[in-house]
């Protein structure tokens, strides 16, 4: 076990994913010598060279477009965009050709592309620097999506991604990438569970709160929190947000009967609605309450000095717990 | 920008000091071969439109007019190369070695490419306009990682050049000097609307200023789209990075099946090119030449009526596929979510006669 941040785990795993397999190869805007403006490449093109950790031209439908070309002469290529704001140039390429390739050739072509985005606010950002397009990807057949909240996940799951035939968004956040944990660089990611499989990140009784990304942190502070007054709540981290992994969430939920879904994304149609209607449909009957969802507002992303109005925090989760219990909270006696 | 020949519309094979290099070797019999292949292709064409009125395609593209551009280009290339068409390259396919079904397959509905692209190195046909000329440079920048020879071929019309798509794979392709050739096929139209409204200037005059080289040449005259090919290929086989073809031709039918052109253009614009059409003139030089007598062009036509049959007999006889195939190949390694609904689907299926297949 060594300590290191989110991005040093990062890096490490590609470095180590271009070391298992010389078909990975690197694509994105300033990933060489500047190694990402997250650092995230760092040194990588000094030793795997320039053809191997590609500086491409600003545009990202040529980015993602190429990929789907390199990947059917047989590579893997790993893409970053720069910013999560700037994917959608690259939507077209990423909803009508990567995610569908497969399909459309009946298994014949496969698009084994992973797209990293650093991802999601809370680093008070500038506009287009924080947003979380998660759902548009998430509602995208043929793509699955990748949300990380640790250096150990993010270690293994960047290289399982890369190593998956099937195309995978990436989705790095932003204000974890400095954060220090426990990784394991030398158990190779083939040995642990796979990619997908949620984690329960602190068991409890009381209520099952369903996140993903950087708010398991948050998650996991209100959960200290309403330890403190007695409610014992599981936190439940699901790493993957497609597939969803609903026997571990089933299994949660059939013995707190409680739920909360947070996530700093609008609401509208976005991955809690998703969530609450698969445990509404799969554990009604031990559902004690109405699953309660606390998300971003249906807001474009506010400018950094309101974003804390935006990113539900430990006190508007809690808010939601007390909603979930049946307490007094915010929404006693309000309409709707 | 002047736009190159070898075969006038008359027949008459006239000197380019450009193309010619490229034809030393071109005997009659060869042109020949490259009419049949024109005429079959137009037969083919016919049939999957008839094949559309009588209700058993959904729709067709057709490419009546645009087969010297599409022959002409396709037949430079080796069976190792790989091409990205678009939806309208049935020529292009046919060169490449696409089955009877494969024409008809994907208008019928059946799948959404009924080819192995990797059998026939051709990419699956491209809806979305301009798309795969990206694919084409990634491929390309593939080949040149390989360290191979071959070469990448992107096919576009003359509205797709519009597209950001395709002004950005020649951003990648130059700065990459990927292996690869764009050939746009200039067919006047984008649907409705007129070249110009795509482009005041013409369109091999844009790749120069992403340093790629150009050719504009006529796109209904098979020789010169088979040198202007043959001279695109070696500059990217050997290493110069891409080029760039304008094949100047007609869309002489609709747009698709779905279309009625008389609403957007007039007869005489049709007349005029109906003058200039692709088979008229390679027959005429051939008939001249005497390679083409009465007795061939009866064993080519022949030769199209029995394609054509075989097209529809493939249309009338495909399978349709089984319900439950319809969550086939969505992702290539299991996902509990595609399962789940599988599972779901295939138990509501059961409960009806004959139950799930
Ligand atoms: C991105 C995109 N926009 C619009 C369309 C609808 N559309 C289909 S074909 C076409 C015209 C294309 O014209 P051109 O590129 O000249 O090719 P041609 O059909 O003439 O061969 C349009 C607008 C599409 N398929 N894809």
């Amino acid at each position: 076990m060594t300590t290191m941040t989110m991005g040093k785990a990062l890096n490490q795993a590609l470095r180590q994913a271009m070391t298992d397999d010389d078909k990975v190869v690197l694509m994105g805007e300033d990933i060489g010598a500047l190694g990402g403006v997250f650092r995230i490449t760092d040194a990588l093109q000094d030793e795997f060279g320039a053809g191997r950790v590609i500086d491409t031209p600003l545009a990202e439908s040529g980015i993602v477009g190429t990929a789907v070309g390199l990947a059917m002469r047989g590579y893997r290529p790993v893409v970053e965009i720069q910013f999560d704001g700037f994917v959608y140039p690259a939507f077209d390429q990423i909803v009508c050709q990567v995610a569908k390739l497969h399909y459309r050739t009946l298994g014949r072509v496969k698009m084994p592309i992973t797209i990293r985005i650093p991802w999601a606010g809370g680093v008070g950002a500038a506009e287009h620097h924080s947003e979380s397009p998660e759902a548009y990807f998430v509602h995208t057949a043929g793509l699955r999506v990748i949300a990380v909240s640790n250096p150990q996940d993010a270690y293994a799951m960047l290289q399982q991604a890369i190593a998956c035939d099937d195309p995978v968004i990436f989705l790095e956040p932003k204000r974890l990438y400095h954060t220090k944990g426990e990784v394991d660089l030398d158990t190779h990611h083939t040995d642990v569970a796979p990619m997908g499989i949620a984690r329960v990140a602190r068991p409890g009784t009381d209520v099952t709160l369903v996140t993903y990304g950087a708010q398991v942190k948050t998650a996991l502070d209100a959960a200290e929190a309403a330890a403190d007054e007695g409610v014992s709540i599981e936190v439940i981290d699901l790493r993957s947000i497609s597939p969803i992994d609903y026997e571990t969430i089933d299994a949660s939920v059939r013995k707190t009967g409680r739920v909360v879904v947070t996530h700093e994304a609008s609401r509208e149609a976005g991955v809690a609605a998703e969530v609450i209607a698969s445990i509404t449909e799969r554990c009604f009957d031990w559902l004690e309450t109405a699953p309660v969802r606390i998300t971003g507002h249906d807001i474009p992303y506010p400018p950094s000095k309101l974003e804390k109005q935006h990113i539900p925090d430990l006190d508007r989760i809690l808010d939601g717990v007390d909603r979930a219990l049946g307490r007094q909270n915010s929404m006693t006696g309000v309409e709707l | 920008m002047d736009i190159s020949q070898v075969l006038t519309p008359d027949g008459v094979r006239v000197q380019n000091v450009e193309l010619d290099t490229y034809l030393a070797s071109v005997t009659a019999d060869d042109v020949l071969s490259l009419y049949r292949d024109m005429a079959v292709v137009r037969r083919i064409d016919k049939e999957g439109f008839s094949l559309q009125r009588q209700g058993q395609l959904g729709l067709w593209a057709p490419c009546l007019g645009q087969e010297a551009a599409q022959i002409g280009t396709a037949r430079a290339l080796r069976a190792t190369d790989f091409v990205f068409p678009s939806y309208r390259e049935t020529g292009v396919i046919y060169v490449r070695g696409a089955e009877n079904r494969d024409f008809v397959g994907t208008w019928r509905g059946e799948t959404n490419s009924t080819y192995d692209p990797y059998r026939i190195n051709t990419a699956t046909m491209q809806i979305i306009i301009g798309a795969q000329t990206l694919h084409a440079v990634g491929y390309a920048m593939g080949i040149t990682a390989d360290g191979a020879d071959d070469v990448a071929v992107a096919y576009f019309g003359d509205g797709a050049s519009s597209q950001g798509d395709v002004n950005e794979a020649m951003v990648f392709a130059s700065s990459f000097k990927a292996p690869v050739v764009f050939v746009c096929q200039n067919n006047q139209w984008a649907i409705s609307e007129p070249v110009s409204v795509q482009s005041e200037f013409p369109i091999a005059g844009r790749a120069p200023g992403f340093g790629i080289p150009s050719m504009r040449v006529d796109g209904n005259d098979v020789l010169a789209c088979l040198a202007a090919m043959r001279w695109a290929t070696e500059h990217a086989r050997n290493g110069h990075g891409p080029a760039f073809i304008e094949a100047v031709t007609y869309r002489m039918g609709p747009h698709t099946t779905s279309d009625d052109p008389t609403r957007y253009r007039d007869e005489e614009e049709l007349e005029t090119w109906r003058r200039r059409d692709p088979l008229d003139r390679v027959e005429k030089y051939l008939r001249a030449e005497g390679v083409l007598t009465d007795d061939v062009a009866a064993d080519i036509a022949a030769e199209a009526d029995r394609v054509g049959t075989a097209v529809r007999e493939a249309a009338l006889t495909m399978p349709n596929r089984a319900p439950l195939e319809v969550f086939d190949h969505a992702y290539a390694t299991p996902h509990t979510g595609i399962e789940a609904e599988r599972r779901a689907y295939a138990a509501y299926l059961a409960q009806f006669e004959g139950g799930a297949s």
